[in-house]
C-alpha cells in the first residue's frame, strides 16, 4: 500500500509531463509544417551555417 | 503569425534604427527541398531582408524584412531567386487553424485523463477493494473532472447551440452521456458507491475527440483564401489625360471612359476597348487558355489579362466592380452559397439516432421504476443505455473512411479538399467537362509529323531559344520526339514577329503566319522555303478511358466549353459527346442548374476562371492543377499530372467510401442492437463498457483503413 504513494504521482506526472511536451511541441509550431520537416532534412547546410 | 520562434532567433542582429515587419506570401512553385533551401539562404542576401522562412505543407513564405520594403519589392526578390509569389492577406484562415489546434489540446488532454484514470479502473477491476477502492475512486474522480470540463467543450458548446435553436444533433447525446455519467459517478464516489464511469467518461470524450481532430484535419489540409481570385488584377494603370500626361490611378478610382496606357508585362485593372497598338495578351485568368491571344484596335480586353508584348492604349468600359472578374467572383460566391445547405451524412445519422436513444434511456428509467427498482437503480441503468449507446463508432466512422480514402487518393494524384466534398462524390450521376484544359492539356502542341528531319532540327535550333509558349511547346515536343536541335547563329527575338536566325550559311526563321487563319500557327522559313506549323491544343491522353469509365459507373459525360464551335464539335466527335459550345459562365451556371432541377446530380470538371461558377454551383466539381487559382479553389479536388484518369477513380474511390461509411454505421447499430439489451437489464458494469466502448472503435478504424488499397489498382481497368 505504501508503495503507492509514490507510485501514483510517479504515473501521474509522467503522463503530466507527456501531455506538456505535447503542448510545447503544438505552441512552437511543429505540427505546422509537417511536409516540409520531412524536406528540410534534405537541404544541405552551407559552411557558414 | 504562423512562423515558428525560430525566425526570430535566426535574425542576425539589425541596427537599432531599422523597423522590422513581416509579411507573408505563398509560393505555388516550390516543390522539393531545395526550393526550401533556396528560399531561405538566398533571400537573406538581398538588401532589406533579413529572414525568411519557409511552410513548405501551406507552400508559404514568412518574410521578415525593413519596413522600407513593399509587397512589389519582395514580390521582385523572390521572382529574382526563380519563385513566382502572390501576398497573403494576414491570417485569412486563423479561425480554421484555431479550432484545429483547440481540437488537438483538447484530444491531448483526453489521452491524458484516459491513460491515468484506465491504470486506476484497472486496478479497481481487478479486484481492489475497500479503502483502496475508494481512493483510486477520488483520484479518478480528481484526473477527470477538470479533464472532461476541458475536453468535453467542443461538444458541450455545439450540443448547447443546438439546443438554444431547438434542434438536435449528435453532441447533444454525446453531452447528456458524458454529463450524467459523470455525475453518477461524483454520486457513487461519494456515497463510496460500487461502480464509477469516469474512464468511460474520458475514453468517449478520446475517440470522439480522435474523430473530430482528423475531420479538421482534412479541411485544413487545402485552402487559399478567395482573395487570390482578385489579387490577380492590376491594382491600378497609367492614365493618360487631355494633356497627354499619365497619372497613376488605383483600379477604385478609374472610371469607364477613361484610356490607360498599358505597357508591356502589365495586368488590366479594368475591362475596355483598344483605341490604339497591337499585341498578345496572355487571358489564362480567365479562360484557362495559356496560348497568348493577338489583339488589335476594336478589340475587347478583360480586367486580369497581361499585356505580353507591346504597349497599349485602351479605353476603359467597365471598372472596378462591373469588370467580367469581379462579375465572376460575385457569381462564385452566390452559387457556393447552395453547397453549404448539404447534409452531411453523419448529421442525417445523428438526426435519427439522437431521439431514439434518449427516448430508450428514459423508457429504461420509466420503466424500472415501474418495476420498483428504486430512483437510484433506474437512474443507474439509464445512465448505462446512455453510455453504451454513446455513438462512439458512429464520430468515428465518417472521418476514419474519408482521412484513409483521401490519403490514398493524394497518392493518385487526386486531392480531396473535404470529407463532404467525398460524399458529394459519391452521388453524382451526369458530369460536364469543359474542354480547353481539361478534356485537353491546355497547352498548344504543334503537329510536326509534317516535317522532314532538317526542317525538324532547325526548328528546335531556334525555338528553344525563346520562352514564347509556342516556342516552349515546340521545344518539348521535338525533344520528346528525340531531334536533335541544329547549330544556328546569331538568333534573335522580335516581340509579336518571331525569332530568326544563320544556319549554315542561310537565313532562318519561325515567324508569324501572315495568313488571318484561327487556328494557332507559326511559319517556319529556311532560306526560300517556307512551312507553316499547326499548333493544337492535344486531348489528355486517357480522355476516352475516363470517360468510358465514367459511363461504366452510370455516369453520363457532356462537354460544356466557351470556346468556338468548331473546336468544340472537334473534340465532342472524337469523345462521341454531347457538347454545348460558346457558353458564357451565367449560362455554365445556368444549364447546372437545370440538370440539378431535374434531381440530378451533376460533376463539373474545368479550369478556367469562366469554369468557376459553375464549379462552385455544381454537386461536385474537380478542376486541374493547372487551373486558375479561383477555379481550384472552387472545386471540391483538384487533380494533378497529364492524365484525366483521376477523375473517374475519384468517383470510384469516393462510392467505395461511402460503402465503407454505411458499414460503419450498420456495425456501430449491430453492436447496440447485441449492446442495448445488457444495458437496459442492468448487466453493464464499468468493465463491460470500456472494452464494448475501445472493441467497436477499433472494428470501425480497421475496416476504414480497408480502404487504403481502393485507388492502389491501375487507372487501367
Amino acid at each position: 500500500m505504501t508503495g503507492l504513494a509514490f507510485l501514483i504521482p510517479i504515473a501521474l506526472g509522467m503522463g503530466a509531463a507527456g501531455l506538456a511536451a505535447f503542448f510545447w511541441a503544438m505552441k512552437s509550431g511543429q505540427y505546422e509544417d509537417m511536409d516540409g520537416a520531412a524536406n528540410r532534412i534534405l537541404i544541405e547546410e552551407e559552411d557558414e551555417a | 503569425m504562423n512562423a515558428p520562434p525560430t525566425l526570430a532567433s535566426a535574425l542576425p542582429p539589425t541596427p537599432a534604427a531599422t523597423v522590422l515587419t513581416g509579411t507573408r506570401f505563398t509560393v505555388p512553385g516550390m516543390k522539393c527541398a531545395g526550393c526550401i533551401g533556396k528560399i531561405e539562404r538566398e533571400l537573406p542576401k538581398i538588401d532589406g531582408i533579413t529572414a525568411a522562412r519557409v511552410n513548405f505543407s501551406a507552400k508559404r513564405v514568412a518574410i521578415e524584412h525593413a519596413s522600407w520594403m513593399d509587397e512589389s519589392d519582395l514580390e521582385e526578390a523572390l521572382l529574382s531567386i526563380g519563385f513566382e509569389a502572390q501576398r497573403v492577406e494576414d491570417n485569412p484562415m486563423g479561425h480554421d487553424a484555431g479550432e484545429r489546434r483547440m481540437l488537438m489540446r483538447a484530444l491531448g488532454v483526453a489521452g491524458f485523463g484516459m491513460m491515468n484514470v484506465m491504470l486506476l479502473s484497472v486496478s479497481v477491476w481487478a479486484g481492489a477493494e475497500g479503502s483502496t477502492k475508494e481512493l483510486f475512486h477520488w483520484l479518478s474522480a480528481i484526473i477527470a473532472m477538470p479533464v472532461i470540463a476541458y475536453s468535453g467543450r467542443p461538444f458541450f458548446a455545439s450540443a448547447w447551440m443546438a439546443l438554444k435553436y431547438r434542434r438536435t444533433n449528435m453532441d447533444v447525446p454525446i453531452s447528456i452521456g458524458v454529463i450524467l455519467a459523470t455525475a453518477l459517478s461524483l454520486y457513487e464516489t461519494i456515497t463510496g458507491g460500487e461502480h464509477a464511469y469516469f474512464e468511460s467518461a474520458v475514453m468517449l470524450l478520446f475517440f470522439l475527440l480522435a474523430g473530430r481532430a482528423l475531420d479538421a484535419m482534412m479541411r485544413d489540409r487545402t485552402r487559399d483564401g478567395i482573395g487570390a481570385l482578385l489579387g490577380r488584377m492590376g491594382k491600378s494603370a497609367s492614365v493618360i489625360g487631355e494633356d497627354g500626361a499619365t497619372t497613376r490611378l488605383e483600379a477604385g478610382d478609374l472610371k469607364p471612359g477613361m484610356l490607360v496606357l498599358v505597357s508591356a508585362g502589365e495586368a488590366m485593372a479594368a475591362d475596355g476597348e483598344v483605341e490604339d497598338g497591337s499585341s498578345a495578351i496572355d487571358n489564362a485568368m480567365l479562360t484557362g487558355e495559356s496560348a497568348p491571344e493577338q489583339v488589335s484596335p476594336g478589340n475587347t480586353i478583360h480586367a486580369g489579362a497581361i499585356n505580353l508584348s507591346s504597349p497599349l492604349r485602351v479605353r476603359l468600359t467597365r471598372t472596378a466592380e462591373d469588370t467580367a472578374l469581379a462579375e465572376i467572383a460575385r457569381l462564385m460566391d452566390e452559387a457556393g452559397q447552395s453547397r453549404s445547405h448539404y447534409v452531411r451524412i453523419a448529421d442525417r445519422a445523428s438526426r435519427a439516432y439522437a431521439p431514439a436513444v434518449h427516448t430508450l434511456a428514459a423508457l429504461a428509467f420509466v420503466g424500472w421504476m415501474i418495476a420498483g427498482a428504486g430512483w437510484h437503480q433506474s437512474l443507474v441503468i439509464a445512465i448505462a443505455v446512455l453510455i453504451i449507446t454513446c455513438p462512439c463508432a458512429m464520430g468515428l466512422a465518417v472521418p476514419t473512411a474519408q482521412v484513409v480514402a483521401s490519403g490514398a487518393l493524394l497518392k493518385r494524384g487526386l486531392l480531396v479538399k473535404d470529407g463532404s466534398a467525398l460524399e458529394r462524390l459519391a452521388e453524382v450521376d451526369v458530369a460536364f467537362f469543359d474542354k480547353t484544359g481539361t478534356l485537353t492539356l491546355g497547352e498548344p502542341r504543334p503537329a510536326v509529323h509534317l516535317l522532314d528531319i532538317e526542317a525538324r532540327s532547325v526548328a528546335l535550333g531556334l525555338s528553344q531559344n525563346s520562352r514564347h509558349p509556342l516556342s516552349k511547346g515546340l521545344t518539348s515536343t521535338l525533344l520528346e520526339a528525340g531531334v536533335q536541335p541544329a547549330e544556328i547563329s546569331a538568333v534573335t527575338e522580335t516581340a509579336g514577329e518571331g525569332l530568326t536566325g544563320e544556319w549554315n550559311g542561310v537565313s532562318v526563321a519561325i515567324e508569324r503566319p501572315h495568313s488571318g487563319a484561327q487556328e494557332l500557327a507559326a511559319r517556319l522559313r529556311i532560306g526560300g522555303r517556307a512551312q507553316t506549323i499547326i499548333f493544337n491544343d492535344t486531348l489528355r491522353d486517357d480522355a476516352a478511358q475516363t470517360i468510358a469509365h465514367l459511363s461504366a459507373q452510370g455516369i453520363t459525360s457532356g462537354i460544356i466549353s466557351g470556346d468556338r464551335k468548331e473546336a468544340v464539335e472537334d473534340v465532342a466527335g472524337k469523345l462521341g459527346l454531347p457538347a454545348r459550345s460558346s457558353v458564357t459562365p451565367q449560362e455554365k451556371l445556368d444549364a447546372l442548374e437545370q440538370v440539378k432541377s431535374e434531381g440530378k446530380h451533376p460533376l463539373m470538371v474545368g479550369d478556367g476562371l469562366n469554369d468557376g461558377p459553375a464549379l462552385a454551383a455544381a454537386h461536385a466539381s474537380i478542376a486541374p492543377g493547372t487551373a486558375s487559382d479561383a477555379s481550384q479553389q472552387a472545386a471540391d479536388a483538384v487533380f494533378i499530372g497529364r492524365g484525366l484518369m483521376p477523375v473517374a477513380l475519384s468517383v470510384d474511390v469516393a462510392r467505395a467510401t461511402m460503402r465503407v461509411v454505411r458499414q460503419n454505421f450498420g456495425f456501430a447499430i449491430g453492436y447496440n442492437v447485441l449492446a442495448v439489451p445488457l444495458a437496459l437489464f442492468g448487466y453493464v458494469t464499468p468493465l463491460i463498457a470500456a472494452i464494448a466502448m475501445s472493441l467497436s472503435s477499433l472494428v470501425v478504424v480497421a475496416n476504414s483503413l480497408r480502404l487504403a488499397g481502393a485507388a492502389g489498382k491501375e487507372p487501367e481497368q
